[in-house]
């Protein structure tokens, strides 16, 4: 189990958002969040990253060669840090550096330079340096970017900004990825492609991928198991074909009784 | 038709301030003889100079607007490029085509320096840019010796103000972070060798390095408070902090003398020799000049490296910078006491030079001042920066002769300058990297999708 969150609950003053969810992901699955609109996925998943402090619960990981580690409550930057990264549902790139220094941000939590090593250049900052600009490059060639390198993130075409997102994410070197809404905006050639990158990530890099996703069929194709949210709540778990027939999880989606 | 639409517009607009204009600018009551006067030949002036004006501003609008239209996509580039470079950028290629800055990064410089078959890469070429260095030191360090010791005088202030723009840039232009308190770190820096100097007899040498150390103290002081805050409250927290440090020096009398301010601050001393006056102020000026090279120097590199992409990236979106594993909170306490570190130099500086402080030096105006720089420059850009510090500074002295009008004139340059250059007079381009050709790995299975 590389993540196990345990009754996370989290309340916007009187409204609770997200209602005692339990959650637990597994080495090498892809996983699937979904339900219907305001049913507290994003919330779930600023918990998880840190950018909130759940009220109540616990998250705790275990990197796939190392020791159980409690999150709950990090920074998200120390969160990144300890391996899990994401992405935005309303895409949140740095919209006027270039395509290869928003990836080079995602690499600088494995940097160690400082204003010194900046103001003096020693041999040991430069090639640091020299390296994230290599492997940067390296990331979005693997990601399918690379002719955009030096071209403004705000102004690359919708597809290729998500999937900016996603590279900046690996550039982190996460072992679970956290994927908002990874295909939301994209035409159908667009999302079989992100597919394919999914699948390929998990084969190649052993990345866990979790992700929110309205796009049943990708759901249905990628995730091995599915947790559904209503109202904060989660109330259903289970395989692809188990969720599509089950009554609880076509009467949230369709918001009346199937079973009369 | 354009043209007549635009005639009739500046038509109505100046019947418009005729009306508007009319009770003060034509009606005069003498309250001698209380008779009316009628100055109709103002109204004349007013229609024609209205009308011309807005001619003249429809013009630049249009001009703009045929400019600002919509960008092309990176693969269709535009008409205006040498005819020598590749249509597009084939991805593999990074390493040898000689990388043109992506169409959108073109600015008016770029437009500019293409027209003259020349590009910002050709001053990265060390023929043509070694001597134009060598030429720029070459005026910088003759200045003194040929001009008057007014000038002189008036190139130093302008220097200080170029080092504090370029601070107060690395908290602005890097880290968007809206500071209008700079002026209390300057103060911070001046106050700390005029008090050393007044009380303990430090001499400027010693007093530089430690003008600079307190006001970073205060700069990190200032930043643990601040660091939750953005934008518009950033910015009224770091005023008041500003009010704060000049009220406290006005009423703590028993240590800073007061408003009534420290005099007979030592000017910088040259190993123990007695310089006379001219000779002081030529030293004041080259202390000022090496002290800017060494900013732009440190700046320079600070930007391009891993803290000033840390800074860019939080002032474009600091939830996401911290999602990505970014230490926000070391950026901007360093992003901070960086700035402040510069202020205090100059403050030293601006002390031992005036040789005479009090705290109306530091009010909000000189923040403001600081930040119409960096604007008016470009934000985060090294030279537009200078260009600003130097045209705000130079520009009002060499107005005087409109005297009355000057600050006038001198806030209606700076309305046309934004509205026609909102990105400042030399806009940042971010930095493009050249990829050496065996640098890019070889495509291993499913490298490119
Ligand atoms: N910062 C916040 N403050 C107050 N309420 C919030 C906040 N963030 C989310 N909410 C509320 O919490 C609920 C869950 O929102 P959330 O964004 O998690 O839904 P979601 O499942 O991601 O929906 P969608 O599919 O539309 O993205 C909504 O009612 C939303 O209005
Ligand atoms: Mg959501």
């Amino acid at each position: 189990m590389i993540l196990d969150a345990r009754g996370v609950s989290m309340d916007f003053g009187g409204l609770r958002a997200v209602d005692r969810v339990d959650i637990t992901i597994n080495e090498g699955e892809i996983v699937a969040l979904i339900g219907p609109n305001g049913a507290g996925k994003t919330t779930f998943f600023n918990c998880v990253t840190g950018m909130y402090v759940p009220t109540e619960g616990t998250v705790t990981i275990q990197p796939p060669s190392g020791s159980v580690q409690d999150i709950t409550g990090l920074k998200p930057n120390r969160i990144a840090e300890r391996g899990l990264a994401r992405t935005f549902q309303n895409i949140r790139l740095f919209p006027n550096m270039t395509v290869l220094e928003n990836v080079m941000i995602g690499r600088d939590c494995r940097l160690r330079s400082g204003v010194f090593g900046a103001i003096f250049r020693d041999p040991r900052t430069r090639a640091e340096e020299e390296q994230v600009i290599h492997d940067s490059y390296t990331i979005l060639r693997k990601i399918g970017i690379d002719r955009y390198v030096n071209d403004l993130a705000k102004n690359l075409p919708y597809g290729a900004q998500r999937r900016l997102e996603i590279a900046r994410a690996l550039a982190t070197e996460p072992f679970l990825l956290l994927l908002d809404e990874p295909a939301a905006g994209m035409n159908p050639q667009e999302t079989r492609s992100l597919d394919e990158l999914i699948l390929r990530l998990r084969s190649e890099e052993g990345l866990t991928v979790f992700l929110i996703e309205h796009d049943m069929s990708l759901v249905m194709r990628l995730s091995e198991r599915i947790y559904v949210m209503d109202y904060g709540k989660l109330i259903a778990h289970g395989a692809p074909q188990e969720i599509k027939n089950d009554p609880v999880v076509i009467k949230a989606y369709l918001g009346e009784d199937v079973s009369a | 038709m354009d043209t007549l639409r635009e005639i009739r517009r500046s038509a109505l607009l100046a019947a418009w301030f005729m009306v508007l204009t009319f009770p003060i600018m034509v009606i005069r009551v003498n309250t001698i003889t209380n008779t009316i006067e009628w100055r109709w030949e103002r109204l004349i002036l007013i229609s024609v100079g209205s009308f011309v004006g807005s001619l003249v501003w429809n013009y630049f609008q249009r001009r703009k607007r045929a400019q600002g239209g919509p960008r092309p996509q990176t693969a269709d580039l535009p008409a205006d490029l040498p005819a020598d470079l590749p249509a597009e950028l084939p991805a593999t290629d990074i390493g040898s085509a000689p990388l043109t800055p992506p169409v959108e990064q073109r600015t008016w410089v770029d437009r500019g320096l293409a027209r003259v078959g020349m590009s910002r890469a050709t001053f990265r070429k060390p023929a043509v840019a070694v001597p134009l260095i060598v030429a720029a030191l070459g005026v910088a360090i003759a200045y003194p010796l040929v001009t008057s010791l007014y000038q002189t005088n008036i190139m130093v202030s302008a220097l200080i103000y170029v080092m504090l723009a370029l601070g107060l840039n690395i908290v602005i232009g890097l880290g968007g972070m809206l500071h209008l308190g700079y002026a209390a770190f300057y103060a911070v820096g001046a106050y700390t060798y005029a008090l050393l100097n007044h009380y303990f007899d430090v001499g400027f040498w010693v007093a530089l390095p430690i003008g600079a150390a307190v006001s970073m103290l205060f700069g990190i002081l200032l930043a643990i408070p601040v660091l939750r805050l953005r934008g518009d409250y950033l910015a009224i927290v770091t005023l008041g902090f500003a009010e704060i440090v000049r009220i406290v020096l006005t009423n703590w009398s028993s240590l800073t003398l007061g408003p009534s301010g420290i005099r007979s601050i030592n000017r910088p001393t040259f190993f123990g020799l007695s310089l006379s006056l001219s000779q002081s102020i030529n030293l004041t000026y080259f202390i000022a000049l090496g002290l800017v090279i060494i900013t732009i120097f440190v700046v320079y590199r600070l930007e391009n490296s891993r803290i000033g992409r840390q800074l860019v990236a939080m002032g474009e979106d600091d939830i996401a910078a911290r999602a990505m594993g970014v230490d926000t909170v070391r950026a901007k306490l360093t992003a901070f006491a960086l700035g402040a570190v510069w202020a205090g130099l100059a403050g030293v500086l601006f002390a031992s030079r005036t040789t005479f402080i009090n705290p109306e030096s530091f009010r909000v105006w000189e923040s403001v001042l600081i930040l119409s720089m960096v604007v008016l420059g470009g934000m985060g850009s090294i030279p537009g920066v200078i260009l600003g510090a130097l045209l705000l500074i130079l520009l009002p002295e060499y107005l005087r002769p409109l005297s009355q009008y000057r600050l006038l004139v001198f806030g209606a340059l700076l309305v046309i300058m934004m509205v026609f250059k909102p990105a400042g007079l030399i806009p940042k381009r971010r930095r493009l990297y050249r990829l050496q050709p065996e640098e890019i790995p070889v495509p291993d299975a499913g490298g490119d999708s």
